[in-house]
């Protein structure tokens, strides 16, 4: 099969590797009809995780179609899933409390080792995100292997468009989990750091969840144009000061939940030489881990924090005093996927969720790299890139 | 040494930050044989009865203990073990079972003459809902020279790391029916366990 492979930095390739096969009784194969670059894959194509292999295959949004079965696998050939970014068993202590991104068998046993020692537990594993999340091979192919198919793959009715759902696999529930994470009340203003794919589903969630205001924050006018169609007031870093923004906003008061969808980008496990790497050569100057901080001085007394900015290690001057001293609550985590992918499909089929507005590049597969650089090059306008295997890439078009 | 045991807290032996205790502590393995200690508490959500019958018929080992070839019965107490060892050799051993309570331990040790002596015990509690806690220690000593090297290789220098994954492999097991696995083909897989 094509499958777009990591071979290091800024380097990319669609390869011709072997298919997948079913390994254990509970798998599926899925001919993927629909995959997305995340914002999370653009830290693997710039080198910045650790534990990443010539020729892995990336990608963790990914659907389409199921091909073949395991004999545990209770999936009919030929539904159409979307594929949940979390790799989680469905019957460990953490998936019996709906914990999915916790699950203890998700990865691998020998893979355990790093996050046990990170984090004290090993956590889910995830697919194509390096080897210290399972190194399982990714969606961005034209078939893929998934494990447990039982409990991830949720199966979409016939006649709804594959970019309609396609989200439900990370993103959305993401950005609906974080709003849930904001304990959000009737009248609440809440405060969005960060208008990426994330951010801007915080932003519709927390109007559908009954904040009253949504202000969100970011630099990019595109993106802050975006949230700006939802509702929401916005703030754009670059113009004004976020915190005095935010309170003369509030009347003094501050918002009632801060949401962090900035942080590091990545969805993986860092080691600290990653992140001192990150704040050396990439960010330079700006410093990502003031998302976190700013939005800790600014959340009214009493407030909330949701955190679904993912951090890997350490960060250093953490307001502890101001978190203490005002009461807040944290919440944060690994998205839960497969807690909420079934109310959140709903939601879409019933028109309350718009989950394709963000879509701005569409292609081939073949096309993938050409997809990775834009991406890469031009967030402002570039938005999310999907991936199609089964078309015609544009190469094959120009040259007709 | 009684007295040694009085006075330690409520955590279990193998947290000991003295290493030297299991040693001296009698109730973390009888008639120890070896020195390193490995061990590792995990929670199986599936029944006691369960987990006990599945490790008990010891040939089932096998599925889950990374470097056990096979292990086959003598007799209800006795066994014959056959580990990996790397340039495709194998180590046997005999081994013998010193206790067996049902559905709540079972301990064993290697015969006298055993290229790496060992012994080990595992039990098994009831945990309500959570299902059921499953502690092992496993005590072996890694002889020193040619045959040593191969030994540590053989548990990957670490004891305690071999134990921990075989471990993570049972609880996988137990409670998903199948041992996870990143591999995409057959073919992988194979080279993994290798
Ligand atoms: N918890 C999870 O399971 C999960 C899942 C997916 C993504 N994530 C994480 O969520 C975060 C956001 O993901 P995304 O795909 O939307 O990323 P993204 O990179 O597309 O968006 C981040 C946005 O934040 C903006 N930004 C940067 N610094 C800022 C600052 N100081 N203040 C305000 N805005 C700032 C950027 O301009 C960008 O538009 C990432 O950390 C990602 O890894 C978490
Ligand atoms: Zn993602
Ligand atoms: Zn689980």
């Amino acid at each position: 099969m094509r499958a777009l492979t990591w071979h290091g930095k800024n380097d990319v390739r669609v390869d011709s590797v072997d298919d997948p096969e079913i390994l254990n009784p509970r798998d599926a194969i899925i001919k993927v009809t629909a995959t997305a670059i995340c914002g999370s894959d653009l830290h693997l194509y710039d080198g910045l995780i650790p534990t990443m292999k010539a020729g892995d295959i990336l990608g963790h949004e990914f659907m389409g179609e199921v091909v073949e079965v395991g004999a545990n696998s209770p999936l009919k050939k030929g539904a159409r899933v979307v594929v949940p970014f979390t790799i989680a068993c469905g019957s460990c202590y953490h998936c019996g409390k709906h914990q999915y991104s916790a699950c203890d068998n998700g990865l691998p046993a020998d893979n355990q080792d790093i996050a046990q020692t990170l984090y004290g537990q090993p956590m889910s594993g995830l697919f194509g995100y390096s080897h210290m999340t399972g190194g399982y091979s990714g969606g961005q192919a034209e078939y893929v292997r998934v494990p447990f198919s039982d409990v991830g793959p949720i199966v979409i009715p016939d006649g709804v468009e594959d970019e309609k759902v396609l989200f439900l696999s990370d993103i959305l529930p993401t950005g609906w989990m974080a709003a849930e994470n904001a304990q959000i009340e009737p009248g609440d203003i809440v405060a969005v750091w960060g208008c990426g794919p994330v951010g801007l589903f915080a932003v519709q969630s927390a109007f559908l969840m009954g904040a009253d205001r949504v202000i969100a924050i970011d630099q990019f006018p595109h993106r802050l144009e975006l949230a700006k169609k939802f509702g929401a007031e916005i703030i754009n870093f670059e113009q004004s000061a976020v915190y005095e923004a935010l309170m003369e906003m509030t009347g003094g008061i501050g918002p009632d939940a801060v949401i962090d969808a900035v942080g590091l980008e990545a969805h993986g496990l860092f080691v600290d030489n990653v992140l001192d790497a990150i704040k050396t050569t990439v960010f330079l100057g700006t410093d990502r881990a003031h998302s976190i901080r700013q939005a800790i001085i600014a959340c009214r007394k009493g407030g909330r924090v949701s955190m679904p900015a993912v951090y890997g290690g350490f960060v250093d001057k953490f307001p502890l005093g101001a978190f203490m001293e005002k009461g807040l609550t944290l919440k944060t985590g690994q998205t839960h996927v497969q807690r909420y992918m079934p109310e959140l499909l709903n939601s879409i089929l019933a028109g309350t969720i718009d989950s394709t507005f963000l879509i701005s590049h569409r292609m081939s597969l073949e096309d993938a790299p050409k997809g990775y650089k834009m991406f890469h090059d031009n967030q402002n306008e570039v938005t999310k890139v999907v991936l199609k295997p089964g078309s015609v890439p544009d190469s094959a078009i120009a040259a007709e | 040494m009684a007295n040694v045991i009085e006075q330690r807290d409520d955590a279990p032996i193998v947290a000991a930050r003295n290493k030297d205790t299991p040693r001296d502590a009698g109730d973390a393995v009888e008639e120890p044989s070896g020195g390193a200690l490995a061990g590792w508490a995990v929670t199986i959500s599936r029944p006691v009865a369960e987990i006990y019958a599945y490790w008990r018929d010891f040939k089932n080992l096998a599925t889950f203990m990374d470097n056990v070839v096979s292990v086959s019965s003598l007799d209800s107490r006795r066994s014959h073990w056959v580990v990996k060892a790397p340039a495709g050799q194998n180590v046997e051993w005999d081994s013998v079972v010193t206790e067996d309570v049902e559905n709540e331990l079972i301990a064993w040790r290697s015969e006298a003459d055993a290229q790496v002596p060992n012994s080990g015990r595992i039990e098994f509690r009831d945990a309500g809902a959570r299902g059921t806690i499953v502690t092992a220690a496993i005590l072996y000593d890694p002889p020193g020279g040619a045959v040593g090297k191969v030994i540590a290789k053989m548990f990957q220098r670490e004891p305690a790391i071999q134990s921990r994954r075989d471990l993570r492999r049972f609880k996988q097991l137990m409670e998903t029916g199948e041992i996870a696995t990143a591999a995409r083909t057959k073919a992988q897989r194979e080279a993994e366990r290798c």
